[in-house]
């Protein structure tokens, strides 16, 4: 027999496990990513700043996370834990993404906008935080969505470092039973249990805010 | 830097390695997005059926997940053992294809109805509509996406070396374990996977502005060959959000 239920259901604790790491890493990797990205997308506007900031993060963007996590590992003192360095690159990696999108934008909101706030003389803070940021943020809110799953299922990456989420553990439990056709494939499946739900979900935000 | 330049070689074969895979990759996905993509297209519910079932599946799974299917679990199961770099380009293939899907797709509807309205009128069969007149305006479309995803699929094959293919970060992992120096190991890689990206970045506009010269339309950004090096403007920046 090819596959084993019994083998199945004995794994599934271990795995569902592993998916509470994952699903950990995504949440505050995603805040991270929102929270910077927003700062970068800000900061990419102030004049020789912007371009080196830019840069900066035009090189993450373009280089594989993989590569990243164990560069930072081996740069950061090792009383901090992989699983902290794994939510930080995880983090900053994305950010990238999202600061491209709050970018996006930020530059849709239209130049009268920016014009009525100088008239009335408003302070450089209540500029953003109060004219343009609202109008921005709204408007890209369906987009952000989208990273939120991407993340989701490049925590797998983070096993370089010794992060033992989902994948890591099927590979763990493959290796030690050497049985790797339930592992892997449930893997696979409680990936799939997760993100289908959260693309739904996504999919519905994005039209009740399409329709603003 | 000397520590880097040494191994130079070492990493050039681990570079070509990945370029080979993200070509190979970026072949298969291209084919599958537009095949399924054209499926997503069209009234019948069948094909449209295909075509979601392809895209969610294959979306889903992390691209990871399904190279180690493809390394482990199909062996297992089918009592094939595919060459390993194969199994990496059909696994980051099938799951970029799916995304690739997906612009396809948005790309053929965001073609003015008007022109398909034409066709009809012209008495066109579906396959000259689609070759003559909905393709050449939706690959315009499609190609900024696709330049993105092409980074992408380069960045999916950096796990390519769990199952045993040397590529460019297996190159790494070995200078790592033979030198014990992570960070020098580790930033040649990287220095080399951001000049692959930029290559391919510079061929991805290249392609786009032959695109939009064929429609008669001037590529974004101006013309010139400073206007290819220089940011792309976001297509749409007055407000349309894409990503």
């Amino acid at each position: 027999m090819i596959w084993d239920f019994e083998f199945t259901g004995r794994i599934l604790p271990d795995l569902l496990g592993g998916l509470w790491v994952t699903v950990q890493l995504t949440v505050i990797g995603y805040l991270i990513a929102l929270s910077l990205g927003l700062a970068v997308a800000v900061v990419r506007r102030v004049r020789v700043v912007g371009p080196i900031v830019h840069g900066v993060m035009e090189f993450i963007r373009t280089t594989p996370l993989l590569v990243q996590a164990v560069f930072v590992f081996a740069l950061v003192p090792p009383e901090i834990s992989a699983f902290t360095v794994g939510v930080v690159v995880l983090g900053v990696h994305y950010a990238a993404y999202t600061a491209e999108v709050y970018r996006s934008g930020i530059e849709g909101v239209a130049k009268g906008q920016w014009e009525a706030a100088r008239a009335l003389s408003l302070p450089v803070s209540r500029t953003w935080g109060a004219i343009v940021l609202p109008q921005a943020i709204r408007k890209v809110i369906p987009a952000l969505g989208n990273y939120l799953i991407a993340m989701f299922k490049d925590t797998p990456l983070l096993f370089a470092i010794t992060v033992v989420e989902l994948l890591a553990t099927a590979q763990r439990i493959g290796a030690a039973e050497f049985r790797y056709t339930e592992t892997i494939t449930l893997a696979g499946l409680l990936f799939l249990l997760v993100s289908i739900p959260s693309a739904i979900l996504i999919r519905r935000l994005e039209r009740r805010y399409a329709a603003v | 830097m000397q520590f880097l330049i040494e191994r130079f070689p070492l990493y050039l074969d681990g570079a070509w390695v990945t370029v080979q895979i993200t070509l190979g990759g970026s072949a298969l996905a291209f084919v599958l997005a537009m095949a399924f993509g054209i499926l997503g297209t069209i009234k019948h519910w069948l094909p449209r059926a295909v075509a979601t079932v392809y895209v969610e599946v294959f979306r889903g799974i992390a691209a990871m997940v399904l190279i180690f299917w493809m390394a482990y679990v199909l062996p297992d199961l089918t009592g094939y053992r595919l060459d390993r770099t194969f199994a990496a380009i059909l696994a980051v293939g099938l799951n970029v294809g799916a995304y690739g899907a997906e612009v396809v797709r948005a790309a053929i509807n965001a073609v003015p109805k008007t022109q398909v309205e034409a066709t009809v009128a012209l008495n066109l069969s579906w396959f000259q509509r689609m070759r003559l007149v909905v393709l050449p305006q939706a690959w315009a479309q499609m190609l900024p996406t696709f330049g993105n995803l092409v980074i992408e699929l380069m960045k999916a094959t950096a796990v390519v070396y769990l199952i045993g293919v040397v590529d460019l970060t297996a190159i790494a992992r070995q200078v790592r374990d033979a030198t014990g120096e992570t960070v020098i190991a580790y930033m040649g890689a990287l220095l080399i996977y951001f000049l692959i990206a930029q290559v391919l970045i510079f061929g991805m506009r290249l392609l786009e502005r032959r695109a939009n010269r064929k429609l008669g339309r001037t590529p974004p950004g101006g013309t010139g060959l400073g206007a290819l090096l220089r940011h792309p403007v976001v297509p749409g920046a007055g407000g349309g959000v894409s990503g």
